[in-house]
C-alpha cells in the first residue's frame, strides 16, 4: 500500500512523537508540532500513538491513495475534499483507492494532521521516524514531501477496523465514508489567545515591570517562527543586570530571552540546550494551541503553578484515552 | 523545568570537578532507568530529567514523586568512576570567510589576530557536555583572555564546522543552523552522523585539541 504526492503543499513532513533518549547527544527531539492532534488521528484509525503522521502546514498537498486506505485529519483546518466533497475531520474516514485528497482554503489553525492505519513506513532513524529538516535525517530522506514522492503505508486491516464505513463505501468512483460524528475537535482558534505558563528559572532576573508586560500585554508571533521556536514580539524585556549563564537543559516549551530581550518560545525541534534566561515554561496542555498559531497572530501569556499545569497535563491524558474508549466503543468491534 | 522536566544540579560555574559528578549522576541514572523517565541531559554543572507525568501517579503530584526518587539516589550516593580520556584533534582554518568573528575578537580582546589563533589552540581542553544541535560540544579550557560575551542578536545562520567561542566556552557548530556565537574559524571534519552509533564524534569527557590549518589544507579535507 502506499500514497502519492501529486503536490506536496508548503511544508509537509513526517513527524512521530520524537527522537527519545538521544538528547544527551544533542539530538533535537522534533516530533508533531501539535502532539494532541497528532495522537488523537492515530488513536481514530487504530494506530499505536508514535506511529508517524503527515504535518501539513498551512498550504496542505494533494495525494493519491492507491488501495482503500483508513485516514483521520486532526488539527487546524484547511478544507479537505475528495472528489470535490469536504472530507470532515476528527473522525475515521475510509477513502477508496484511486481517490485523490485536496486541501483549500485555510478555515482555521496552521498544521493538518494525516493518519493513515498502519502508519507510513519510512526507516526510522536512531528509533524514529520524524523528519528533522535542519539536519536532513528522519522521516522521508530528511526533507518535505515532494511531487512526485511515493510513500509506503505500514500493513493493517484497513476495511476491518470500522465495518460500518466498509458497509457504506461506495467503491465505483474516488470517494469516502466518514463516521457521523466527531469524536475529538480542533484546539485551533484564529482569534487573540491566552497561552498558560509556568514561571521559569530566571523569572525573578528580570525587572518588575517586564514580568508585569510578560503576562498582562499582547504579544505577537514573528514571521521568522517556525518548527525550531516562535519569535515573539511584543515589549522587550529587561533583565535586572546582566546574566551570562552557562548552558543548560531546555524543553518544549521553554520561554528564553536572548540579550535584544524578545522572547523565543521553543518548539518541537528546538535545540536540546540553551544559555539564555528562562522566563516561563509553556503549559505542556496549550503548546498543541499555540503550535496551531500562526505568524502574525496575536496572543497572551497567563501564569498558573507547576501543580495546576500538572493537573492539566494529567486531566488531557485522561482525555486522550477517554478519546479511544470512546473510537473503540463507536466501532463495534 | 516545566511540567515535564526536573533539574538537578551540582553547582553555578564551569568546574572539571562538578562536571565530572554531575556525569556520573547522569550515568548513573542511565545505567539505572527509572521508570517514565525517557532522557537524561547532562550539562556543565546540571542534570535534565526528562519525564513522562503520566508514568508517576500517586498520592503526590508527579514532579513531587519523581523528586524523592531521585533525592534518593543521590542519598544512597553514586560511583564517579573515571575512565581513561580520549583525546581528539580538530584541524581549524581561521579568519577570513571561515572565520568572520576573528577581527572584531581580536580587537575586543585587545590582541592580534595571530595571538588570538595561537591562544585558542594552545590548551587541551575538555567536552564538559553536548546540546543546543546534534553533536554540539560544548568545550572548556578556553584562556581567559579570549573571553567574549554571546553575540547580541543571533545570526540566523552559521554554516557547519564553525569553530566558536562566547563567554568561558568554546564549541563546533555540526551543521548549519542559526547561532548566537562568535566565529574565529572552521574545521573541515564532520561532527555527527545519523546513522552511526553513537551519532556525534565528541564525546562528554573527551579531550580536545584545536591544530590550525591552512585554506588549502581546509579546502582539501572538505573534498574527502
Amino acid at each position: 500500500m502506499s500514497v502519492r504526492v501529486v503536490k506536496p503543499g508548503m511544508l509537509t513532513t513526517l513527524q512521530d512523537r520524537g527522537r527519545i533518549g538521544y538528547q544527551r547527544f544533542g539530538v533535537v527531539v522534533g516530533g508533531a508540532m501539535d502532539d494532541w492532534s497528532h495522537r488523537a488521528a492515530n488513536a481514530l484509525v487504530g494506530n499505536r500513538q508514535d506511529e508517524a503522521t503527515l504535518e501539513i502546514t498551512a498550504v496542505g498537498p494533494s495525494l493519491i491513495f492507491n488501495e482503500i486506505t483508513l485516514i483521520a485529519i486532526c488539527g487546524g483546518d484547511l478544507s479537505p475534499r475528495i472528489g470535490g466533497e469536504p472530507v470532515p475531520q476528527g473522525r475515521p474516514v475510509l477513502v477508496n483507492a484511486g481517490s485523490q485528497l485536496e486541501f483549500g482554503a485555510r478555515q482555521s489553525g496552521f498544521r493538518v494532521y494525516l493518519a493513515v492505519h498502519g502508519g507510513f513506513d519510512v526507516k526510522p532513524t536512531m528509533h524514529s521516524r520524524s523528519t528533522y529538516l535542519r539536519g536532513v535525517f528522519g522521516g522521508l530522506n530528511g526533507r518535505a514531501l515532494r511531487a512526485g514522492d511515493e510513500i509506503h503505508i505500514g500493513n493493517g486491516d484497513a476495511e476491518g477496523c470500522y465495518p460500518a464505513l466498509t458497509q457504506r463505501l461506495d467503491r465505483a468512483k474516488p470517494t469516502f465514508a466518514a463516521a457521523p460524528q466527531a469524536f475529538v475537535s480542533s484546539s485551533a482558534n484564529d482569534a487573540l489567545e491566552t497561552v498558560r505558563i509556568v514561571r521559569g528559572e530566571q523569572w525573578r532576573a528580570f525587572v518588575e515591570k517586564s514580568q508585569t508586560a510578560f503576562i498582562s500585554d499582547d504579544f505577537t508571533i514573528g514571521t521568522q517562527s517556525d518548527r525550531m521556536g516562535y519569535r515573539i514580539e511584543g515589549v522587550t524585556l529587561k533583565l535586572r543586570q546582566p546574566l551570562e549563564m552557562l548552558s543548560e537543559a531546555v524543553g518544549f516549551g521553554t520561554v528564553q530571552v536572548p540579550p535584544d530581550g524578545n522572547p523565543i518560545v521553543l518548539m518541537a525541534d528546538r535545540q536540546t540546550t540553551g544559555g539564555y534566561p528562562k522566563i516561563a515554561h509553556v503549559a505542556s496542555v496549550d503548546l498543541p494551541l499555540l503550535a496551531q498559531m500562526s505568524p502574525r497572530q496575536r496572543l497572551r501569556f497567563h501564569p498558573i503553578a507547576l501543580d495546576e499545569s500538572q493537573k492539566l497535563y494529567l486531566a488531557r491524558e485522561q482525555a486522550l484515552q477517554d478519546l479511544i474508549k470512546s473510537v473503540v466503543a463507536w466501532s463495534g468491534v | 523545568m516545566g511540567d515535564c522536566c526536573l533539574i538537578v544540579e551540582f553547582g553555578q560555574r564551569v568546574d572539571s570537578q562538578i562536571n565530572q559528578i554531575t556525569r556520573a549522576f547522569a550515568e548513573h541514572l542511565l545505567s539505572h532507568p527509572i521508570p517514565g523517565v525517557y532522557d537524561v541531559v547532562p550539562t556543565y554543572t546540571t542534570v535534565a530529567v526528562h519525564y513522562h507525568p503520566e508514568s508517576f501517579l500517586g498520592d503526590v503530584l508527579p514532579w513531587q514523586r519523581l523528586q524523592r526518587q531521585l533525592e534518593a539516589v543521590l542519598t544512597q550516593g553514586i560511583e564517579t568512576a573515571s575512565a581513561v580520556a580520549r583525546v581528539v584533534e580538530v584541524p581549524v582554518y581561521y579568519g577570513g570567510d571561515q572565520g568572520p568573528d576573528l577581527i572584531e575578537v581580536a580587537q575586543k580582546c585587545g590582541l592580534a589576530e595571530e595571538e588570538v589563533v595561537q591562544l585558542h589552540s594552545s590548551p587541551v581542553y575538555t567536552v564538559y557536555m553536548l546540546g543546543f544541535l546534534p553533536g554540539f560540544p560544548y568545550i572548556g579550557g578556553l584562556d581567559k583572555r579570549l573571553n567574549m560575551p554571546r553575540r547580541k542578536t543571533p545570526r540566523t545562520t552559521v554554516p557547519a564546522g564553525s569553530v566558536a567561542i562566547a563567554g568561558e566556552q568554546a564549541a563546533i557548530y555540526p551543521m548549519e543552523s542559526p547561532g548566537g556565537w562568535n566565529l574565529i574559524g572552521r574545521t573541515p571534519v564532520t561532527l555527527f552522523q545519523p546513522q552511526a552509533e553513537p551519532p556525534c564524534l565528541l564525546q562528554p569527557g573527551d579531550k580536545v585539541r584545536f591544530v590550525p590549518i591552512s585554506f588549502e589544507q581546509f579546502q582539501a579535507m572538505q573534498r574527502q
